[in-house]
């Protein structure tokens, strides 16, 4: 049933999203650290390896993969709800703050990508 | 006329379907016939969003641009934090653990090295714009990582709300322009494996700007750059009030 798979989505966000204000508790700061990357974690387990394998039959993954194709249909939503207003109209200092923080980060993707590859070879 | 307001008012969510459908529609025939396939869809589609979250924004003078309009409040559901991360979980599933593996430690590095980097530069455009104290240089600095960890270290530290105010700003342009900007430089900066992905997921952080910036430029690269991202507000609400702060207050 399609439900199965939409269950199972929602349980896995729900743990991840626990384990991340547990992490967050653990270590005295009030905010959730990397609760949907552990929730993701736990689906790829659950849905390839070994032990915990659950057998997913393909009525149940359109339960998944229907929310994995709302994706794009949300980022357009939560664009809409962004505060542009409040960015554009926010001064220089702001603008340029992030500004100056995108360009360099973008710079430093190549330089980290080939650090890393540099180091598999090295492997 | 007022009748079928209020239907759409008392349906947001589903109204909502529809606009995104709408706009979705549009942005892809703009894509075909305007743009010859160069423009993703998406991308078209994630401008006009931000393009009617400021129309929304300034007519109404709220803080969730075209949701404060209440027939489109239901953009405000949709597009929300619990839709984003519920459809970012899924869209692991189908991610190779293998490829995670192999970029995991470069991956986790490029976090720290994110919210450093961004912690940094804010912190000396503060200074440069004559900004002196440290509990202010340390709240913009953490803004330019991402606008909750601004908030978070400036309520923490004791900042000022208009210091607070200008930290968020930071960092929601530093996500809006990571939205736009991300398909727009993919091909120059390598940004088409998995490798890169987790990376750009940790350099930048921001959620919302990893999510629409990645859906613009390849959907399968999502759950790489979603994975990484999410551990960047984490560590920024850690180390930035902590660490960076102490680090501010021994240099002013």
């Amino acid at each position: 049933m399609i439900i199965y798979g939409v269950g199972l989505l929602a349980a896995c966000m729900l743990i991840g999203v626990y384990a991340g204000d547990l992490i967050g508790a653990l270590l005295g700061i009030d905010a959730n650290i990397g609760g949907v990357g552990i929730a993701m974690l736990i689906l790829i387990l659950v849905s390839n390896y070994g032990p915990v394998k659950v057998s997913i039959k393909p009525i149940t993954a359109e339960g998944i993969t229907f929310w994995n194709a709302m994706y794009i249909p949300i980022v357009i939503a939560m664009a809409a709800k962004q505060n542009v207003f409040a960015a554009v109209s926010s001064g220089w200092l702001a603008i340029l703050a992030g500004l100056c923080a995108v360009a360099i980060s973008f710079l430093l993707i190549p330089v980290l990508a080939r650090f890393s590859q540099s180091e598999e070879e090295v492997k | 006329m007022n009748l079928f307001l209020n239907v759409l008012e008392t349906n947001a969510l589903i109204t909502a379907f529809v606009v995104v459908a709408l706009v979705l529609w549009i942005s892809n025939s703009l894509a075909k016939t305007l743009f010859a396939g160069k423009i993703h869809g998406s991308a078209i589609a994630i401008i006009l969003g931000l393009f009617m979250a400021y129309l929304g924004g300034s007519t109404t003078g709220g803080s969730k641009g075209l949701a404060d309009i209440s027939v489109f409040s239901g953009l405000g559901i949709l597009g929300g934090a619990m839709f984003r991360d519920f459809a970012i979980v899924a869209t692991a599933y189908g991610a190779e653990l293998e490829a995670l593996k192999k970029a995991g430690w470069i991956g986790s590095l490029s976090v720290l090295i994110g919210v450093v980097l961004s912690f940094f530069v804010g912190a000396i455009v503060a200074v440069g714009f004559g900004v002196s104290d440290p509990i202010s240089i340390t709240t913009i600095g953490a803004g330019t990582a991402t606008f909750i960890v601004g908030p978070v270290t400036g309520t923490a530290l004791g900042a000022e709300s208009s210091i607070i105010a200008l930290s968020i700003a930071a960092g929601l342009v530093k996500s809006i322009l990571v939205m736009v900007g991300t398909p727009l430089v993919a091909r120059r900066i390598g940004l088409n494996n998995p490798n890169s992905a987790m990376i750009y997921g940790g350099l930048m952080g921001t959620n919302s700007g990893v999510a629409a910036g990645l859906a613009a430029t390849d959907p399968k690269l999502v759950p790489y750059g979603a994975m990484t991202a999410t551990f960047y507000t984490g560590v920024g609400c850690l180390i930035v009030p902590s660490v960076l702060f102490f680090l501010v207050t021994s240099v002013f």
